[in-house]
């Protein structure tokens, strides 16, 4: 990494990354008597492309759900564009800027793509309750606007063909490309991916790696990931946080990450006296 | 041949997103609204109106409602008759309270004091789901039978408990009680079940119809989207308890006449619609017509063939009817368990390719 400094840096190739978007300042979060996250600060950059790595259960979900505003953490602060985010509904939240896939898929099974992906601009819909009964004036200029910029994001990530297909006759691939669709739908300034590319093939897998990079670079939608291929991690990702056991043990570069010793000895295991 | 969207070019998304895309759909519905409002009228009598039409399009309104909160929202109610019945004794207690005002209007207001009725109902389904849900407006249907049979006030204090209505006219002529003609029923039914299903579909087309289906179709992820759950549950219940009070407030103003809580607005109410929409389709509006009009149809069809052709005895065909209209149901579940519906969606789309299917 180079010069690292409070206005941003310049990553391996090329591209200026700025100030703080969010930062998490000493994070605690537990369920009951189990510790989930325990003192984890990190912060996540205007227009990088961020990870989070880890073994199984070090606690790499609920970090992005403490991110997304879906869990509130017992101890530390989450700072958005500057302001500290106060504990609130997760209704709340998809007002701020922050949009979520899934893991395991959670698109609408009874709705078509089209119809899914315009849930994703539920927010920016304003239209009165009498204007959609009669479908009349505002609901129907609202609904024609909001088509319209769905549609580029269809275009954009290649899914005009099954744009009135119901959801639940995609195969899996599909899905998840319709899911990022429905995310990016909202405009996001935040992008959270949850595993994008569990269970794909290697043609899937470039594929999806390909729009989210293409998703930074043309919206400049920062993005933040968790994915189980370090192939692809290490490739996409500008800075990656690695958790271990609900604790942070490394942060920076992927170069930096690879080389630290914690996180070798937590991937391969060390030899225990 | 006729039936392609070939060569209907769309050059907007409003001409895209129509109800009716195909030009063929789209001329078959001018043609049944046309034949509904301007030939029916004329040629109805007394029959007709009151063993098909006038009870058909009650029904679907009242299956549009329920078909709304079930069927788009995905919260299962078995509360329709007591809906229906709060529906008719609202619109009796204005009917006999402001008798200078129009009975559409009275209508109108009983679908609106059934909202809110619904609303209330419906505020238990922010804690349970499914089939306690459903359990929980069966107490809905309970209590509000119960209540309007224990407090005369809902009655007037009438002898015999009953509710009648009065005779009220529009434009002169009368479109309750005993005097109102079978076309000025059908009229005034006809009326209301087209701006319901127009109401509904802008409804389940727009920005809300997406929140009730994003409930209905994975709440979390929902929420996490945006969509309050409070507001779209409630306001799920609210629209479908509006449409289900106007049913009931028709049912017993134009079609009945008189009517006695449990008879009319009992249970057996409640199942009848919630049968109406599954037959129908869940999540669609032609399937709430389909639904209703084969419940309401089978009945008078099966009654006609075995009494009118085959002379059997009333009471035995009463007894076979039931039957045969339950296996009918049983039968028709399994073979197409997503409805009339999914049914004729599967033919358009087999008609589109017709005569070439590959």
């Amino acid at each position: 990494m180079n010069s690292m400094t409070s206005d941003g840096y310049i990553t391996a190739d090329g591209r200026q990354i700025g100030g703080k978007l969010m930062e998490l300042k000493n994070i605690t979060l537990r369920f009951g008597g189990v510790v989930a996250i325990k003192d984890i600060s990190f912060d996540i950059r205007q227009g990088e492309i961020r990870a989070i790595i880890g073994p199984n259960g070090a606690g790499k979900s609920s970090m992005l759900n403490v991110v997304s505003g879906f869990y509130h953490p017992q101890e530390g602060e989450v700072w958005f564009k500057g302001q500290r985010r106060q504990p609130m509904k997760p209704h709340q939240v998809a007002g701020l800027g922050v949009a979520r896939t899934f893991q395991n898929i959670a698109l609408f099974d009874g709705m078509s793509v089209l119809d899914n992906i315009m849930t994703g601009r539920l927010k920016k819909m304003k239209a009165g309750f009498l204007s959609q009964a009669i479908w009349w004036g505002k609901a129907e200029r609202e609904e024609n606007e909001n088509r319209a910029a769905v549609e580029r994001i269809i275009d954009f990530l290649e899914i005009q063909n099954i744009r009135k297909t119901p959801v639940g006759r995609l195969p899996y691939g599909l899905k998840k490309r319709v899911e990022l669709a429905r995310a990016l739908a909202a405009e996001p300034q935040l992008l959270l991916l949850d595993e994008p590319m569990a269970g794909m093939n290697v043609e899937e897998k470039e594929d999806m790696s390909r729009f989210i990079l293409d998703v930074n670079d043309e919206f400049g939608t920062t993005i933040c990931l968790i994915e189980h291929d370090m192939g692809v991690v290490m490739d996409l990702s500008d800075r990656v946080v690695v958790m271990d056991y609900g604790r942070k043990i490394g942060d920076g570069t992927p170069d930096e990450v690879r080389n630290n010793q914690q996180v070798i000895d937590a991937y391969l295991g060390v030899a225990h006296e | 041949m006729l039936y392609r969207e070939a060569g209907d070019f769309k050059t907007s998304y409003r001409d895209d997103s129509q109800t009716f895309p195909i030009k063929l759909e789209r001329w078959g519905y001018y043609a049944v609204v046309a034949l509904a409002f301007a030939v029916v009228p004329f040629v109805i009598n007394d029959y007709w109106a009151s063993a098909v039409l006038v009870p058909f399009l009650i029904y679907a309104i009242a299956a549009i409602g329920l078909n709304i909160l079930t069927g788009y929202a995905g919260q299962v109610s078995l509360g329709t008759g007591g809906f229906m019945a709060v529906g008719a004794y609202s619109v009796y207690k204005l009917m006999t309270a402001f008798p200078d005002v129009s009975l559409l209007i009275h209508v109108v207001l009983a679908g609106i004091i059934t909202a809110i009725v619904g609303v209330l109902f419906g505020l238990p389904s922010l804690r349970i789901k499914g089939f306690y849900l459903a359990v929980a407006t069966l107490a809905a249907q309970f209590f509000l039978v119960w209540l309007f049979n224990k407090v005369p006030w809902f009655y007037n204090y009438s002898a015999s408990g009953q509710i009648t209505a009065p005779t009220r006219t529009f434009m002169g002529e009368a479109i309750s009680g005993p005097a109102a003609s079978a076309p000025a029923k059908y009229l005034v039914c006809l009326s209301f079940a087209f701006l319901v299903a127009w109401m509904a579909r802008n409804l389940t087309r727009g920005s809300i119809g997406r929140k009730w289906m994003a409930i209905r179709d994975m709440d979390i992820a929902a929420e996490i989207i945006g969509v309050n759950p409070l507001r779209a549950k409630l306001s799920a219940f609210a629209v479908s308890s509006f449409f289900i009070g106007m049913a009931g407030a028709l049912l017993f103003a134009v079609y009945l006449g008189a009517a006695e809580v449990g008879e009319a607005f009992g249970i057996n109410k409640s199942f009848l619609v919630l049968f109406m929409i599954i037959i129908g389709g869940l999540g669609s509006i032609f399937g709430s017509f389909a639904g209703a009009a084969f419940l309401v149809l089978l009945p008078v069809l099966l009654k006609n063939l075995l009494v009118g052709n085959l002379g059997w005895p009333t009471d035995l065909a009463a007894h076979i009817e039931l039957m045969i209209v339950g296996a009918l149901i049983v039968t028709f579940l399994i073979v197409e368990p997503h409805g009339l519906a999914r049914l004729w969606s599967l033919t358009k789309e087999k008609l589109r390719l017709w005569p070439f299917p590959h």
